[in-house]
């Protein structure tokens, strides 16, 4: 007599996918932008990869262990807090700044919600934005590229939509040399912060997501679709003044939050109307904060809002039960 | 209750940020340093002292249909004596604390001890409870500028804490390191509560 008898309710037959091995698959899907930014950045983005995991990991051992709960590092999920928290900061970043970032993201965005699923907004996020409001000047000292072998140190320049926002708030103009270089924009080789700048390193990971199917199509189509139709719009009124939609797609950080931080399961709508809808907010905060904003940047700001609109969209976007009439048709 | 019961409640076991949440609009607005939250809880506690004398001594007189209307009308007379004064004697503290000092009128939790406390009760009672909520109050306000002054500027009181090297955690004096010190400062309270019982 070995065997148990083993009662459970359905569902009985599982998939084998859990927590730890969707993590797995984000971070794998993470790397290619991790390489990139290593070998535009060199040394210094590693760093802060480093200093924002280890933080995150250590921060999340710290909490739970206070808390009296059982230590879940080994899931991942504080790991891809800390490389997208990194991903979101300026290679120059100092390293106290980092740590910092990360204890905030861990213990204020995510532990006292009650850990990973209960937190209402994503907690990288949360951590840069507590970073970019408390340390303006070291969160908006961004560094030109300088890849290996090339022998630059690190410079400090102005990102692409910082500079565009500058000459317009000036001379009402955009700068003439901006629409060149889209290429290079694409590739990555443009000053940005460390994850943002490889429009191409993170397509290949998106892909890899979509191929394990943890990604679903809706939220990053929606958001970027908002993205390139509204600026589309600005850009046909006004081409002198504002920046066509290939230039919104590919500085910035939009394809980094688009398919990494707006898609987090645990912030966002469960519903596909509902994370189509969450798309298109995310787009239209997007916009109007990087065209009308006081802030260069707001794909961040976007998502943070959506998040908190979250249970809003999943309250009005909830599907009919099954075989339940309507309200009306029942009086 | 004693008259040493009713002040003592004020500080601890029903404080009025801490524990009833009463007042949270000045609690998170205007304690943006130790000073300010110090100003104005102080003049809070005289407002408070103010009213629930006026409020216990006419208990009997006021009629229940119009109580609400006459205690605003009471403790707004307070608060123009307050304002008026500040503004005669501590200039520098008025225009910090600004549009939230007549907004002492509407801080519920004076108009809150009027209700539940001084209108059911005899004057002594009535003071202690004042005096006690106040100053509860009061300390409430100046720990939580203090926490934020120290982390957001790096000094207390105006006095330098950190070395020069210490970078102003910004966030802390912006509204939302309001909310996240109180939070903290909340839990931590809950915390030694637990832990004594």
């Amino acid at each position: 007599m070995s065997q148990q008898l083993y009662l459970s309710s359905s569902p009985h037959i599982h998939s084998g996918e859990t927590t730890a091995k969707v993590m797995r698959a984000v971070i794998y899907s993470l790397l290619p932008a991790c390489g990139v930014a290593v070998y535009f950045f060199g040394p210094s983005a590693l760093s802060v990869l480093l200093i924002a995991t280890l933080g995150c990991l250590a921060t999340e051992v710290v909490c739970q262990r206070l808390m009296g709960q059982p230590v879940t590092i080994a899931d991942g999920s504080a790991a891809i807090t800390g490389i997208l928290l990194a991903l979101n900061l300026p290679p120059s970043s100092p390293w106290w700044m980092t740590l910092f970032g990360a204890v905030v993201a861990i213990a204020i965005g995510k532990q006292v919600y009650g850990g990973l699923g209960s937190n209402p907004f994503n907690p990288a996020l949360v951590a840069r934005v507590v970073l970019l409001i408390s340390f303006p000047v070291q969160m908006t000292t961004w560094s030109a590229p300088a890849p290996f072998g090339s022998g630059l140190d690190l410079v400090t320049t102005a990102t692409p939509l910082g500079e565009w926002k500058n000459a317009v708030m000036l001379t009402g103009q955009m700068p003439a040399e901006m629409q060149g270089s889209m290429m290079n924009y694409f590739l990555g080789n443009m000053p940005g912060s460390i994850g943002e700048i490889s429009a191409l390193a993170l397509l290949l990971g998106a892909a890899y997501l979509f191929y394990r199917r943890i990604l679903t199509w809706h939220i990053p189509t929606a958001f970027i679709g908002t993205v390139i139709l509204l600026s589309g719009l600005f850009w046909l009124i006004n081409p002198e003044k504002y920046p066509n939609p290939v230039f919104h797609m590919v500085t910035g950080g939009l394809i980094l939050g688009a398919f990494f931080m707006a898609t987090d399961m645990v912030t966002t709508p469960v519903s596909t109307r509902g994370m189509l809808l969450f798309g298109v907010g995310c787009g239209l905060l997007t916009v109007l904060i990087r065209l009308f904003g006081g802030y260069p940047e707001g794909v961040s700001f976007a998502i943070l809002l959506m998040n908190a609109a979250t249970p809003l969209i999943d309250r009005y976007t909830r599907p009919k039960t099954f075989g339940t009439l309507q309200q009306e048709k029942v009086q | 209750m004693t008259l040493n019961q009713d002040f003592r409640k004020g500080f601890w076991r029903e404080n009025a940020v801490f524990r009833l949440l009463l007042g949270l609009c000045p609690a998170l607005a205007v304690t943006t340093s130790a000073e300010n939250g110090l100003g104005m809880g102080l003049a809070t506690t005289f407002v408070l002292v103010c009213s629930n004398i006026v409020v216990s001594s006419l208990r009997k007189v006021i009629p229940a249909k119009v109580r609400i209307p006459s205690f605003i009308v009471i403790i707004a007379s307070f608060v123009t004596v307050v304002q008026l004064c500040m503004e005669a004697y501590v200039y520098d503290l008025y225009k910090a604390l600004g549009i939230f000092i007549p907004l002492i009128v509407v801080n519920c939790l004076i108009l809150g001890r009027a209700e539940a406390f001084a209108s059911k009760n005899r004057l002594l009672p009535a003071v202690a409870d004042g005096m006690g909520m106040g100053l509860g109050f009061t300390l409430a306000l100046f720990v939580l500028g203090a926490v934020r002054e120290l982390f957001g500027s790096g000094t207390l009181l105006g006095y330098a804490v950190f070395g020069s090297s210490y970078q102003p955690l910004l966030l802390m004096i912006l509204p939302p390191g309001a909310f996240i010190a109180m939070g903290l400062l909340l839990a931590g309270m809950n915390l030694l509560d637990a832990r004594q019982r």
